[in-house]
């Protein structure tokens, strides 16, 4: 379906649409849930009266101060890390090649555990992680490199990397005195709970810089999807084009990791889940940030009531429902 | 492509097969000769530091000493764990890499580990059972209900098993597999503390009695595996070629999933669920060796307990007093040369 106007012209997959639109409705719902539901319930119209500033006190609180921004960190670390993946998967035209699996995560966690031990604040460690996301980028695509970067040859560099990272996480946490330890050690599981409007707002302003600039990436890449020449035949800078999507990507999974820790799988799911979803050939940008967002709320509403009063780390949730979910749509599979 | 590469490569190695398999096979007696050594550094050192009359005193004329019952009842049965372990890690990732023609299978890449560990977690976890002999049953249960449900996912598909489905089963599976073992964790915090050491990957703190209960697994399992490396060689042609060449298909396949539950399962059971042993030796080997099977099988079971134990020796020396688990010193070893495999050469063909 195309919708022309004037010399602009939009291709709109139907389904893609359907989806995505879904997709929203959902993430809603999970927010509507998450914020109304808990150990004190706040009937619907009161957390709208709450968000404006007219509700009780005690709702204003609990609506405001802590499930407010607890869910938006979600929603946006969610599609931060869903849009990264997206870009990686597609970059190494593998589903192993995101962040979370080439050792840009593990690096990130690196940096933010360094920071810990360093006695940083909660800025150092955001500072750290992103620092540590950027540096292991570098170095992995450095590694990978040998005249061009070949997707295969950058997933399995990157595996031995995230391996190598992962061992030095464990070997810094033994090694770390015990208060430091327990501060990283929670930070390391991926946790979305005690997040106030302050993680929130480096990830909004990531995203609203780097969306845009993956809308317009979106369409140069699916060109070099089908091979660096065919590309270079239809006159896309491919060199150019690929340097700006690495760069959005590790700033994009870096930004997310610094908020919310190293969750698992996010990154990995979405862009597949969105992918067979819509049925499109290839992974999409749109798609992957929504079932970013819902995975990671969904997962996170999850871990704070299955078995509550105890609170599992999101990350547990996120591998065990995305997993559980991908192994289904992978039996279907018709590819 | 493979078959035209196996083509030439039998067409040049034919005039010279009888040398190359001598050699072949000095290499082999060379690795073991390699593990014999490290074996010996595993017995001499350890994070309390020994003169090597004493070392020896302790095999010749034990005297209840406590540094003699350090080497005799610690030192021993670790070394031996750690060659048990590495020989089914190894040739399990060489058994599962063959049979999926599939460069990246590993038994921690596709789950295998991840579902043994799972069964060992339910077992010590929440069932509270710490015999060796009767968990290392949940360690099979849990391998091989993952390696059935990842082969059968990877190669549900009308294309049948693609690498890369295969590995995005795996991996699917084995985080599935430990956010359900980290979620029983949570719960209980006794039992956390139980496994912590394990769940790194870890030689330390397994008796000579868990070696001894989980030994007729290991060497089953390796007896098993080392005797399919002839329909396997067959089976490289693919499933086709292997048929008319007179393999059973189905059986072979079978029996390949058995020793790998076997191996998988043991090697689980005592270390923890170690990574990446599986996936870089054979590479490492194939890269020497070339292709085939029965040269690949048995020097991947010699080589990876010589790089495992190496590891643990080298973690119990470097933080004395207190020790580096191998699962750690593994991957800070391994990881740089798989890198540097992964940027030598394109993927070494099966």
């Amino acid at each position: 379906m195309t919708i022309r106007l004037g010399p602009w012209s939009v291709r709109l997959a139907p389904r893609a649409l359907v989806v995505g639109l879904a997709l929203v409705v959902v993430a809603c719902g999970v927010t509507v849930a998450a914020i109304s539901t808990g150990e004190f319930t706040v009937p619907v119209p009161d957390v709208v009266s709450a968000l404006f500033g007219q509700g009780t006190p005690v709702a204003e609180l609990i609506v405001s101060k802590l499930r407010a921004p607890r869910v938006v960190t979600g929603l946006l670390v969610g599609a931060a890390f869903g849009l990264s993946g997206a870009i990686f998967q597609s970059l190494t035209r593998n589903p192993l090649g995101s962040p979370d699996f080439i050792g840009f995560t593990a690096g990130a966690s690196t940096g933010g555990i360094l920071a810990v031990v360093a006695g940083g604040s909660a800025m150092t460690i955001a500072g750290g992680a992103l620092t540590g996301c950027v540096v292991t980028a570098a170095l992995v695509y450095a590694m990978a490199f040998r005249g061009g970067v070949q997707g295969y040859r950058l997933v399995l560099v990157g595996i031995g990397a995230n391996a190598l990272l992962l061992a030095v996480n464990s070997y810094l946490l033994t090694r770390a005195n015990i208060n430091d330890a327990a501060t990283a050690g929670a930070w390391l599981t991926g946790s979305l709970s005690g997040r106030g409007w302050d993680h929130a707002i480096p990830v909004a302003l990531a995203l609203a810089v780097l969306l845009p600039v993956c809308a317009f990436l979106s369409r140069p890449m699916r060109m070099i999807e089908m091979g660096d020449d065919s590309a270079r035949a239809m006159g896309i800078r491919v060199e150019v084009v690929r340097a700006v999507a690495i760069a959005a990507g590790v700033l994009l999974s870096g930004v997310a990791t610094a908020a919310a820790g190293p969750v698992v799988f996010v990154a990995l799911a979405a862009p597949q889940l969105a992918r067979r979803l819509t049925r499109s050939p290839g992974v999409t940008m749109g798609a992957s940030a929504l079932m970013g967002a819902v995975l990671l709320t969904a997962a996170d509403l999850a871990a704070q009531r299955v078995l509550a009063p105890t609170q599992l780390p999101v990350g547990v949730l996120t591998a065990a429902i995305g997993g559980t979910y991908l192994t289904l749509l992978l039996r279907k599979d018709r590819h | 492509m493979r078959t035209a590469e196996h083509t030439a490569e039998v067409a040049v190695e034919a005039p010279k097969g009888r040398g190359r398999a001598a050699v072949l096979a000095g290499g082999l007696v060379v690795t073991l000769a390699m593990l014999a050594l490290v074996a010996m550094a595993s017995v001499a050192f350890g994070a309390r530091s020994m003169s090597f009359p004493t070392v020896i005193d302790a095999f010749v004329a034990p005297d209840g000493s406590s540094d003699h019952t350090v080497i005799l009842q610690l030192r021993v049965p670790r070394t031996f764990l750690g060659i048990g372990v590495g020989a089914a890690l190894g040739l399990a990732g060489a058994l599962m890499q063959s049979l999926t023609r599939n460069p990246m299978a590993d038994p921690g890449l596709l789950g295998v580990n991840q579902g043994a560990a799972l069964g060992v977690t339910l077992a010590l976890g929440l069932f509270g059972l710490s015999d060796p002999a009767v968990y290392v049953w949940f360690a099979f249960g849990g391998a091989a209900l993952a390696s059935v449900v990842v082969y059968a996912l990877a190669s549900a598909g009308r294309s049948g098993s693609s690498p890369v489905r295969l590995a995005l089963a795996g991996v699917a599976l084995g985080m599935v597999c430990t956010a359900v073992a980290s979620a029983i964790l949570r719960m209980d915090t006794q039992a956390f503390d139980r496994m912590r050491f394990w769940l790194t990957g870890s030689l330390a703190g397994q008796t000579a009695g868990t070696l001894a209960r989980l030994a007729p697994f290991m060497v089953a399992g390796l007896a098993l595996g080392l005797l399919l490396a002839r329909p396997l060689n067959m089976l490289a042609l693919g499933d086709d070629a292997g048929r008319a060449l007179g393999v059973a298909v189905n059986r072979t396949r079978l029996l390949t999933g058995v020793a790998v539950t076997l191996l998988c399962g043991a090697a689980t059971a005592a270390a923890g669920p170690l990574w990446f042993v599986g996936l870089i030796v054979p590479h490492a080997v194939r890269a020497v060796v070339g292709p085939d099977q029965r040269w690949v099988l048995p020097y991947s079971a010699l080589a990876a307990p010589v790089l495992l134990l190496g590891a643990d020796v080298v973690g119990r020396v470097i933080a004395r007093p207190g020790e580096v688990q191998v699962g750690i010193v593994w991957a800070v070893i391994g990881a740089p040369i798989f890198i540097l495999l992964a940027r030598r050469r394109r993927v070494a063909a099966l």
